[in-house]
């Protein structure tokens, strides 16, 4: 399969790899996907609750290039995004950056997934403010 | 030595002709290009005593005799031609048919066709080394039972089926045993006495000889095998498969055979010893990868090992100066991993991360060591970016996990 160059580029050089603390109360974790699937990803926002400006972003990806590629793209973007805007980002808007193969289409729609899956995470934190948030990496079935 | 990249460690999909081979079949496309089947001049006579040695070149191989040889387009057709050809010609005996989950698509799908027609058939499940069950076939042998297809060595994970078991039982029963033995053939001893095999399939192109040609080994005695054929015309190969013969392929089919099997004990040991070297090194620089299959029962070209906590088509993007092919869905354009994989109850997810290396004639220590210290640094790269290594490596047990997998 022939990967364009922007995924080549992501893969070898990937953007933001690694983890907040996720207990954090102004970091928001998503974890989407599922192991038999071959894909799983853990993408993770730290916002600035003065400003609501998404100040760091990291990803973990278990997944193929495309994978990688488009959840490195999205910590990319997410940067310096305010939360609402960070929800208005599109699975088509990372195919089109990364022309990606239809049979690659569901590697962007994780990445939104992961994108929406963070913020929710954050959102429940501040909502839950002071309380503890067990288990925040903890998908929901 | 330098290393000529990329390295072509994929023997298991296709081997390169050998270059002695090229050399015997050059003159049968120019000077010598006669039909085998023109009995009234010398062109012929020339091109079928051609055919006849190489037949008799296929068949020392394994130890068969020349007529029991019946040249094809390659193993798939072979496999259609031994389920089909039987199939039709036993029907009033019977119309019962056991495999394997691990087969190749060639006979499982012939089989599946097979089932739409009125034919039963038993796919035998195969335990974690990759073997059936010799209790099971017994016990899924019946009264209707006129053919047993199993085997010989696995396209993925090279495991050796027990071949001469099988056609013991097979022959007591009083039932036909075929057995698709592409992969086997040329690597390591075959001999179609000692395994009481009735019909085998064979492929020129998985043992150095050019594509496009194989065989069907068919018994001619103790039983004499009978095959309604698939492909009718003018009644070459004793009726069994019509069609002008591919001359020039066939002169390099039996030339693959005579080199194999002159040369298998020594190739067997270099390669064997490379497959170890390969392993070991692998184990020595990485944790948590897994061996798919038994070792012990197992081609001695091959190795197949998951990768934990990797995703197999991104492990082949970072080593892709390297030709080898994964289990992984996304290799394929299925989405599914590989069936293979999946019978050995390794889990999907260790399905997804693995790698299938078919080491063959011109395979090198340089290139073993090219392989393994490449993979080592890609598996340690994609691992730190895994999140499943990371909560692997938290103590978080990742096979209770409730995963969110909708819309996947």
């Amino acid at each position: 399969m022939a990967y364009s160059d922007k995924v080549i580029d992501h893969y070898e050089n990937p953007r933001n790899v690694g983890s907040l603390p996720k207990d954090d109360a102004n970091v928001g974790t998503g974890l989407v996907g599922a192991p038999e699937c071959g894909d799983v990803m853990k993408l993770q926002v730290k916002v600035n609750p003065q400003t609501g400006v998404i100040d760091d972003a990291k990803f973990k990806t278990f997944g193929c290039g495309s994978a990688i590629a488009s959840s490195s793209l999205a910590t990319e973007w997410l940067k310096g995004k305010t939360v609402d805007q960070a929800l208005a980002i599109k699975n088509t808007d990372i195919v089109n950056e990364l022309s990606l193969p239809p049979v690659k289409i569901h590697c962007s729609v994780l990445a939104e997934d992961a994108i929406k899956a963070a913020i929710a995470d954050y959102k429940k934190k501040q909502g839950a403010e002071g309380k503890t948030v067990e288990k925040a990496a903890q998908p929901t079935a | 030595m330098s290393i000529k990249l990329p390295i072509y460690m994929d023997y298991h999909a296709t081997t390169p002709v050998d270059p002695r081979v090229v050399e015997a079949m050059l003159p049968y496309f120019t000077e010598k290009f006669g039909n085998a089947a023109s009995r009234n001049h010398p062109f012929g006579w020339e091109a079928e005593e051609a055919v006849e040695k190489a037949r008799k070149q296929v068949a020392d191989l394994i130890g068969a005799n020349a007529k029991e040889i019946v040249f094809t387009s390659g193993a798939t057709e072979s496999d259609n031609l031994a389920i089909k050809g039987v199939a039709e010609m036993y029907r009033e005996k019977g119309n019962h048919i056991i495999t394997c989950v691990t087969e190749h698509k060639a006979v499982i799908d012939t089989c599946k066709r097979l089932e739409k027609e009125g034919y039963r058939v038993t796919y035998l499940p195969v335990q974690k080394d990759g073997r059936i069950s010799l209790d099971e076939l017994k016990a899924a042998i019946g009264d209707k039972t006129i053919l047993i297809s199993i085997m010989t060595a696995n396209n993925e994970i090279g495991v050796l089926q027990p071949i001469a078991e099988i056609g013991a039982i097979a022959k007591e029963k009083g039932i036909l045993f075929h057995t698709d033995a592409v992969q086997a053939i040329g690597k390591v001893p075959f001999n179609v006495n000692d395994l009481k095999v009735d019909m085998a399939s064979i492929s020129a192109h998985k043992m150095y000889g050019p594509k496009g040609v194989g065989a069907l080994y068919v018994r001619r005695r103790n039983p004499r095998v009978l095959l309604s054929a698939i492909i009718d015309g003018g009644g070459h190969e004793r009726g069994m498969r019509s069609g002008t013969l591919n001359v020039p392929s066939i002169v390099g089919f039996g030339k693959a055979a005579e080199l194999a099997k002159a040369e298998m004990p020594e190739e067997s040991k270099r390669l064997s010893g490379l497959r170890d070297y390969l392993n070991d090194k692998l184990h020595k620089n990485l944790d948590e990868i897994y061996v798919n299959g038994s070792l012990e029962h197992r081609l001695p070209h091959n190795l197949n090992i998951s990768f934990a906590y990797v995703e197999g088509e991104s492990l082949l993007m970072g080593i892709n100066d390297v030709a080898v092919s994964s289990g992984s869905a996304c290799t394929s354009a299925s989405l599914e991993p590989s069936y293979v994989l999946k019978a050995l109850g390794a889990g999907d997810d260790l399905a997804h991360s693995s790698i299938r290396f078919g080491l063959g004639r011109w395979t090198s220590k340089e290139e073993v060591d090219y392989v393994a210290d490449k993979l080592t640094s890609v598996v340690t790269k994609l691992r730190d970016m895994s999140p499943l290594y990371e909560m692997a490596k938290e103590g978080i047990d990742l096979s209770t996990m409730q995963w969110q997998t909708e819309g996947h």
